[in-house]
C-alpha cells in the first residue's frame, strides 16, 4: 500500500505540483505586469500629450492600477435580460483563459520553458487564431448591435491579418529549420532576425496591432461610432476580464516579436560583458521596448478607416510577404544556408 | 498509461457529446459552439497519438478559420427557430441514409484493412523513421517528395474553388465611389498644409 503511493507520488503527484508551482510563477508576474501596462500606458500618453498621468494613488500614483482593480471588483456584474446568459459571461473567460494559455511555450531563457514543445510556433499561431471567438461571442451574446458590429469587424480584421501572421512565420522557420521556439532563438546566436528580416519587422509589428485590436486598428471598440464595440454591456470582472486579456495579448505579441526577431534571451552583439546580465531580463527588456512601440503608436496615429485596414492586410501585406517568403526560399537555397 | 487512457476516453467521450449537441441544439449558434468544442477535442487525440503537427493545423484552420466563418454566416442569418424545427421529421429519412451510406463506408475500408494482409502494405511507409525527426518533417518529407504531383494537384483544385467563388460573388457596383490611393499619396503637403513651428509647453 506504501510503495504504491510513493509510486503514484512519483510518477503523476509530484510532476503535477511541479508543474502547478511554474505555472504559478509565469502567472503572478503576468499579472503584475499587466496591471503596470495599464499604469505605463496611461504615463506614456501623459507624457506625449503633456499631461502629468495618474499621480494621486500611491506615490507617482503607482497604486492606481490596484486601486483601479478594487474599483472594477467591487461593482455589480450586469447581466442584459436579453443576453445569451451562458455564452455572455464565457466570452471574457475565454478571452483571458487564452491570454494565458499562450504563454506556456515562450521560452524565458536556454530551458527555462514551462512546455519545450515541437510545434511551439504552431501552438502560439493557434492559440492567437482563436482569441477572436471571446470577441465575437461578447459580440453576439450580448444582443446589442453595437456590441454585435464590434464582434464583426473584429472577426474580419483578426483572420485578415492572421494570414500574413502566417506567412511572417514560415519565413522566420525557413531560415531556422525548427518550429521550436527555443531553436528559434539559439538559431539568432550570430545575428537577430531583425536585420536579415527587416521588413517583416514591421509587417509582423503592424500586424499584432491589428491582431490585438491596439490603436490605430482599434475598431472594434471605436468609441465614437460603436460607443465602445464588443464590451459596451459588460461591467464589473467580465470587463475586467476582457481588459486583462487584451493587455496579456499586448505582452504576449511583445514576446513573440522579441523572440522571433530580436533574439528572445540573447544580449545584444554577443559580448561577455553583456552576457553577464541573465537572459530573462533581457528578455524583459526586450518585451517593454516592443510595448513602449505599442503606446508611442496609440498616441501617435489616428484610427484606421475599415477600407484603409482591409486593403492594408489584403492587398499590401499578404502579397508582399508572400513574395519575401519566396525570396527567402531562393536566397537560403542558392547560398547553401538552409538549415541541415 | 492509465492517465492516457482516461484522458482519451475524456477527449473521445466530450467530441460524442459535442457532435450530438451540434445537431440536437436549438440555437444554431450554438451549434456551432459545439462544433469548435468537437474540433479541440479530435485536436487533443491527434496529440495523445503524437500527431501534434496536426493537432495544431487542426485548431488553426478549422477552428481559427473555417468555424469563424461558420459562425459569421449563422450569426447574419435571420432564422424563424421553430420553423426550423418543423421539418425535422421530413427531412429525418434523407439524412439518416446519407448517414449510414457514410457509415457503412467506413466500416467496409476499417474491415477490408483487417482482414485483407495485402492493404498495409501498399501503404507508403513513413520515409523516416519517427525516431529520428520530428512528425512535422516526416510529413513533409511523405508531402514533398512521394505525393509532390497529388499535392500540387489539390492545391489547384484549392484554386479553381476560390477563383469560382470569387466570380460568383464578384458585383461590379457602380457609383460607388473608391479612394485612389496613389493619388492620394501623391498630394502634396505643400498644397494642402501650413507647418509652424510650437514651443515645447507654450501652444500656439
Amino acid at each position: 500500500m506504501a510503495s504504491l503511493f510513493l509510486e503514484l507520488w512519483q510518477a503523476y503527484l509530484w510532476p503535477l505540483i511541479l508543474i502547478i508551482l511554474k505555472i504559478v510563477a509565469i502567472v503572478v508576474p503576468l499579472l503584475v505586469a499587466v496591471a503596470y501596462l495599464t499604469y505605463a500606458e496611461r504615463k506614456v500618453i501623459a507624457a506625449m500629450q503633456m499631461r502629468k498621468g495618474p499621480n494621486v494613488v500611491g506615490p507617482f500614483g503607482l497604486l492606481q492600477p490596484i486601486a483601479d482593480g478594487f474599483k472594477l471588483f467591487l461593482k455589480e456584474t450586469i447581466l442584459p435580460t436579453a443576453s445569451n446568459k451562458v455564452v455572455y459571461l464565457i466570452a471574457p473567460m475565454l478571452t483571458f483563459f487564452l491570454a494565458l494559455v499562450a504563454w506556456a511555450v515562450i521560452p524565458f531563457d536556454e530551458g527555462i520553458v514551462l512546455a519545450d514543445i515541437n510545434v511551439g510556433v504552431l501552438y502560439l499561431f493557434a492559440i492567437s487564431s482563436l482569441g477572436v471567438y471571446g470577441i465575437i461571442m461578447a459580440g453576439w451574446a450580448s444582443n446589442s448591435k453595437y456590441a454585435f458590429l464590434g464582434g464583426l469587424r473584429s472577426a474580419a480584421q483578426m483572420v485578415s491579418y492572421e494570414v500574413s501572421i502566417g506567412f511572417v512565420l514560415i519565413s522566420i522557420l525557413l531560415t531556422v529549420g525548427s518550429l521550436n521556439l527555443s531553436d528559434v532563438v539559439m538559431a539568432q546566436k550570430k545575428m537577430w532576425f531583425i536585420l536579415p528580416h527587416l521588413p517583416l519587422f514591421f509587417i509582423f509589428l503592424i500586424s499584432g496591432l491589428a491582431e490585438t485590436n491596439r490603436s490605430p486598428f482599434d475598431l472594434p471598440e471605436a468609441e465614437a461610432e460603436l460607443v465602445a464595440g464588443y464590451n459596451v454591456e459588460y461591467s464589473a470582472m467580465p470587463f475586467a476580464l476582457f481588459f486583462l486579456g487584451e493587455y496579456a495579448n499586448m505582452i504576449l505579441m511583445s514576446a513573440m516579436t522579441s523572440i522571433l526577431f530580436l533574439g528572445g534571451w540573447l544580449p545584444p552583439f554577443n559580448l561577455a560583458m553583456l552576457a553577464w546580465i541573465p537572459g530573462p531580463i533581457w528578455f524583459a527588456l526586450k518585451i517593454a521596448f516592443v510595448l513602449f512601440i505599442f503606446l508611442w503608436v496609440r498616441a501617435t496615429f489616428p484610427r484606421y478607416r475599415y477600407d484603409q485596414l482591409m486593403r492594408l492586410g489584403w492587398k499590401v501585406f499578404l502579397p508582399f510577404s508572400l513574395a519575401w517568403l519566396v525570396i527567402t526560399a531562393g536566397v537560403l537555397q542558392f547560398t547553401g544556408l538552409v538549415p541541415k | 498509461m492509465i492517465i492516457q487512457g482516461l484522458v482519451f476516453y475524456l477527449f473521445a467521450a466530450l467530441a460524442i457529446a459535442g457532435g450530438v449537441l451540434v445537431i440536437s441544439a436549438k440555437n444554431p449558434v450554438h451549434s456551432v459552439l459545439w462544433l469548435i468544442v468537437v474540433f479541440f477535442n479530435a485536436a487533443g487525440l491527434f496529440l495523445l497519438q503524437g500527431a501534434e503537427f496536426l493537432a495544431m493545423v487542426l485548431v488553426v484552420v478549422y477552428v481559427g478559420a473555417v468555424a469563424v466563418l461558420f459562425l459569421f454566416v449563422v450569426m447574419m442569418l435571420d432564422i424563424n427557430f421553430v420553423q426550423l424545427r418543423q421539418g425535422f421529421l421530413h427531412y429525418l429519412p434523407s439524412g439518416a441514409l446519407v448517414g449510414i451510406v457514410l457509415l457503412v463506408e467506413l466500416a467496409v475500408v476499417l474491415v477490408g484493412w483487417a482482414v485483407s494482409g495485402e492493404a498495409p502494405k501498399s501503404l507508403a511507409a513513413p520515409a523516416p523513421e519517427l525516431a529520428k525527426m520530428t512528425n512535422t518533417e516526416a510529413l513533409g518529407h511523405i508531402l514533398y517528395t512521394q505525393y509532390l504531383y497529388l499535392f500540387q494537384a489539390s492545391g489547384v483544385v484549392l484554386l479553381i474553388a476560390m477563383i469560382g467563388s470569387i466570380l460568383l460573388t464578384l458585383r461590379h457596383r457602380p457609383g460607388t465611389r473608391h479612394q485612389n490611393i496613389s493619388r492620394q499619396v501623391d498630394r502634396h503637403p505643400k498644397d494642402t498644409l501650413e507647418i509652424r513651428k510650437v514651443p515645447s509647453g507654450g501652444g500656439i
